[in-house]
């Protein structure tokens, strides 16, 4: 397919005095994972909600190719055509297992959620295809029928990616999606995210404060500061030969990323 | 048709350090370097000339500063100094190789993964793609045993043969080899001077940095000055 | 008997215009809630103000109004809304499905298929099928409004996973007119399949929480179900002790303390009619 999967023309979004967005553009293509970067209060999980619609700028424009390859502009769709989208094309996985996941609902009933709102209305192939992707976020399948309570933290985030990639999307959301997790359990669940983008050939916007993270999964790189792109690029060229004067500054402050 | 598959004119460098109150490092000053296919070009010049930085900037890992890096790719001509981050991954994958000295090493990946991802890049089935990777990694003496294994593991040498092999198992119109011997015993080395060999037979504009004089002498159809920047 | 100093059927006319324009709307959009502005009644919700409230609103003085609770006219609840509308209406009573113009119940639909021209009006203690999945109100009018009902599919799912089965034997959630999620009030799951294409108009009066809905006559109702996990009505495999139905819903009666118990039909005039003309049949 020709042309950006998602397009982002000079958002603006203050609140209040702060400056969320100041101007930003984007383009994301079909196949690729940009990580967008930056510290806290950067604009970056503010971008990311615009971009998904769950946030509406003040100005600029958001554009959505569909897998029919119709235009949709973000900030303007309906409630109705926008939860059609983000239940049919996108998918989000979040920083906490409680925005993403029910945690009162099976592992089984999570993953399959998405495949009912979406008209799936076979008891066993849903217990097969919840089965084959707990097996695929390495999860034992015989934990089908637990709840998510009982997992660990990690296993909750796979849980989470697989609640979000079952139905097939085109677009996946991820706000730091290893945050809160142990060091040693973010390599795996990083790794794990990888093999799968990969695979499914899934368009990625990471937001992310975890360098070695935007390095091991992104294909290009947008630095946030002051709800400003300070520096965008190829992955390694932004980690390896930073320009911006911020961007030296937290490629700097990583221990060998 | 031109005889050369990679051009470099008027490219420079230079480092910026705001962190260090704005100090610039000029590194690259006006590099002319022309490449023709099947030619092997030898990077020369003491250490801290700019080499590594001169091979970085070829493979779009380091931004020009100026000039152009001219490439055949896809049947037209493309300014790499001047391509935007969707042409330099696609002239990654279709144009232009490189083996760095040291393998980013990428957690839980099998070897034999690691060296068919070019091939898969490019689209080739997986099964095909695993059977050429397992081939090349023999030819380099990595035993089976090895191939389904994470390199994380690997002696220094052993990764620097992974390297080798995922950057000679797909044909490139252009291949960037960075020190490809250094931590390799005589027969491996006997190894990588066939391999370039066969990439120059094949058409492949080669660009090294060859410390080892002997294994240099024998790839390297000239040397390419490089020269610090005033 | 009719008490005088009341309005027909004890509403004032303002308020009985408001509430049919709220069924008039519900009939418009099958299934779908709508809020009314509901009275104090002179008996405590959860005794079936939201239903009397409907049923005031329609009587008029030629119909016949009969009224049921668990299927049966001779309980207390069912004997007194009668009562109450005989006083402010004075209108005809029956306990007779057959005879009735407007039926008014609790719980059950009765066995004698309705025709067109009846009305059904049930007593509702909680109109929102999803209230048990979705605390936030606000949050139920969304999916309602984007039909996104992923949610109690999954309590489905959650069910058979669990159980090995639906975990619903009454209140058991349909989809009307392909559109809109509904409780169907407590009726048991086995009195599902009648709401599907019933000729007659179907009202549902919730007075707590205000709202009614409705199911205009020949609407397609559908419980929900998998493919795989059909939806059943299920009954007591068992035959009335007093006509022998196999077909209708039973009430199991314990009648000693040494465990005897038997099976009779919840719907009084159902079964009185079967003894009745079992009775004829001998005589005959």
């Amino acid at each position: 397919m020709n042309g950006p999967i998602l397009a982002a023309r000079d958002l603006h979004l203050a609140f209040g005095g702060l400056r969320a967005l100041d101007g930003v553009s984007l383009d994301l293509w079909p196949g690729e994972v940009v990580a967008i970067v930056g510290e806290s209060g950067s604009g970056k999980s503010t971008l990311l909600r615009v971009l998904a619609g769950q946030l509406r700028p003040q100005s600029g424009q958001v554009t959505y190719r569909d897998a029919e390859g119709v235009a949709h502009a973000v900030q303007s769709l309906s409630d109705a055509a926008l939860r059609r989208l983000s239940r049919a094309e996108w998918g989000f996985v979040h920083q906490s297992p409680r925005d993403g996941l029910r945690l009162g609902v099976s592992a089984g009933g999570n993953i399959g959620e998405r495949l009912m709102a979406l008209g799936a209305r076979h008891y066993g192939r849903l217990r097969e295809t919840a089965e084959a992707w707990l097996r695929r976020v390495e999860i034992d399948p015989g934990r089908l029928d637990d709840l998510p309570r009982a997992f660990s933290g990690g296993m909750q985030q796979r849980l989470q990616i697989a609640r979000a990639l079952v139905t097939g999307p085109r677009l996946v959301f991820m706000d730091e999606p290893t945050g809160g997790l142990d060091v040693s359990v973010q390599a795996r669940l990083l790794d794990l995210i990888r093999a799968l983008v990969a695979e499914l050939d899934l368009a990625v916007l990471l937001v992310t404060h975890d360098i070695a993270a935007a390095r091991l999964l992104a294909h290009r790189i947008l630095v946030m500061r002051r709800g400003r792109v300070v520096e965008a690029g190829l992955a390694d060229r932004v980690l390896d030969d930073p320009q911006h004067e911020y961007t030296q500054l937290l490629v700097s402050s990583v221990i060998a990323a | 048709m031109t005889d050369w598959a990679l051009r470099t004119e008027g490219l420079r460098k230079e480092f910026l350090l705001h962190l260090q109150g704005g100090v610039r490092i000029p590194v690259l000053d006006g590099v002319g370097l022309s490449v023709a296919p099947g030619e092997c070009v030898a990077l020369h010049g003491p250490s801290g000339a700019g080499k590594s930085t001169l091979m970085r900037c070829l493979y779009g890992n380091y931004g020009a500063g100026g000039g152009r890096i001219l490439l055949r790719h896809g049947g037209r001509t493309l300014d790499l100094a001047a391509a935007d981050a969707q042409e330099v991954r696609a002239v990654r994958r279709e144009t232009i190789g490189y083996v760095s000295q040291f393998l980013r090493v990428i957690p839980r990946v099998p070897a034999v993964q690691v060296v068919a991802a070019p091939l898969r890049a490019r689209g080739v089935a997986e099964a095909e793609a695993l059977a050429r990777a397992a081939a090349m990694m023999a030819r380099l003496n990595l035993p089976p045993r090895l191939h389904a294994l994470p390199p994380a593991t690997f002696s220094g040498g052993e990764q620097q043969r992974v390297n080798l092999a995922r950057g000679f198992v797909a044909p490139w119109p252009v291949l960037l080899l960075d020190e490809p011997t250094a931590s390799l015993d005589a027969a491996n080395r006997e190894v990588v001077v066939d391999l370039i060999e066969e990439a120059k037979a094949a058409g492949s504009a080669v660009v090294g940095i060859f410390h080892d004089a002997d294994v240099r002498e024998r790839v390297a159809t000239r040397l390419f000055e490089v020269r610090p920047a005033a | 008997m009719t008490e005088t100093g009341y309005n027909f059927a004890y509403l004032d006319e303002a308020t009985k215009r408001m509430i049919r324009r709220a069924i008039l709307k519900a009939v418009a959009i099958p299934g779908h809630q709508v809020p009314f502005g509901g009275r104090e009644m002179p008996l405590p919700y959860g005794w079936g103000t939201g239903g009397i409230q409907v049923t005031a609103s329609l009587i008029g003085r030629d119909d016949v109004l009969k009224v049921i609770d668990q299927g049966a006219d001779d309980t207390t609840n069912a004997v007194s809304i009668r009562r109450f509308f005989a006083r402010v209406a004075g209108v005809a009573t029956t306990e007779r499905t057959a005879a009735a113009t407007i039926i008014q119940t609790r719980h059950r639909i009765p066995e004698t298929p309705l025709r067109e021209g009846q009305i059904l009006v049930y007593q509702v203690p909680m109109p929102e099928p999803l209230f048990r999945l979705e605390p936030r109100v606000a949050e139920t009018r969304r999916l309602h409004a984007l039909a996104d009902y992923g949610l109690m599919q999954v309590k489905l799912y959650e069910d058979i996973a669990r159980l090995g089965h639906v975990g619903l034997s009454y209140n058991y959630p349909v989809m009307v007119n392909h559109r809109y999620l509904m409780s169907p009030s407590p009726i048991p799951a086995f009195d599902n399949p009648k709401m599907h294409r019933m000729p007659a108009l179907q009202v549902f009066g919730a007075g707590r929480e205000k709202r009614i809905y409705a199911v205009p006559p020949y609407t397609a109702v559908h419980s929900l179900d998998f493919e795989d996990h059909p939806f059943r009505p299920i009954r007591a495999d068992a035959r009335c002790a007093l006509c022998g139905s196999d077909a209708s819903y039973l009430d199991e009666v314990v009648t000693d303390d040494a465990g005897g118990r038997l099976f009779v039909c919840s719907d009084t005039d159902y079964c009185g009619e079967r003894q009745a003309r079992q009775r004829r049949g001998e005589a005959a």
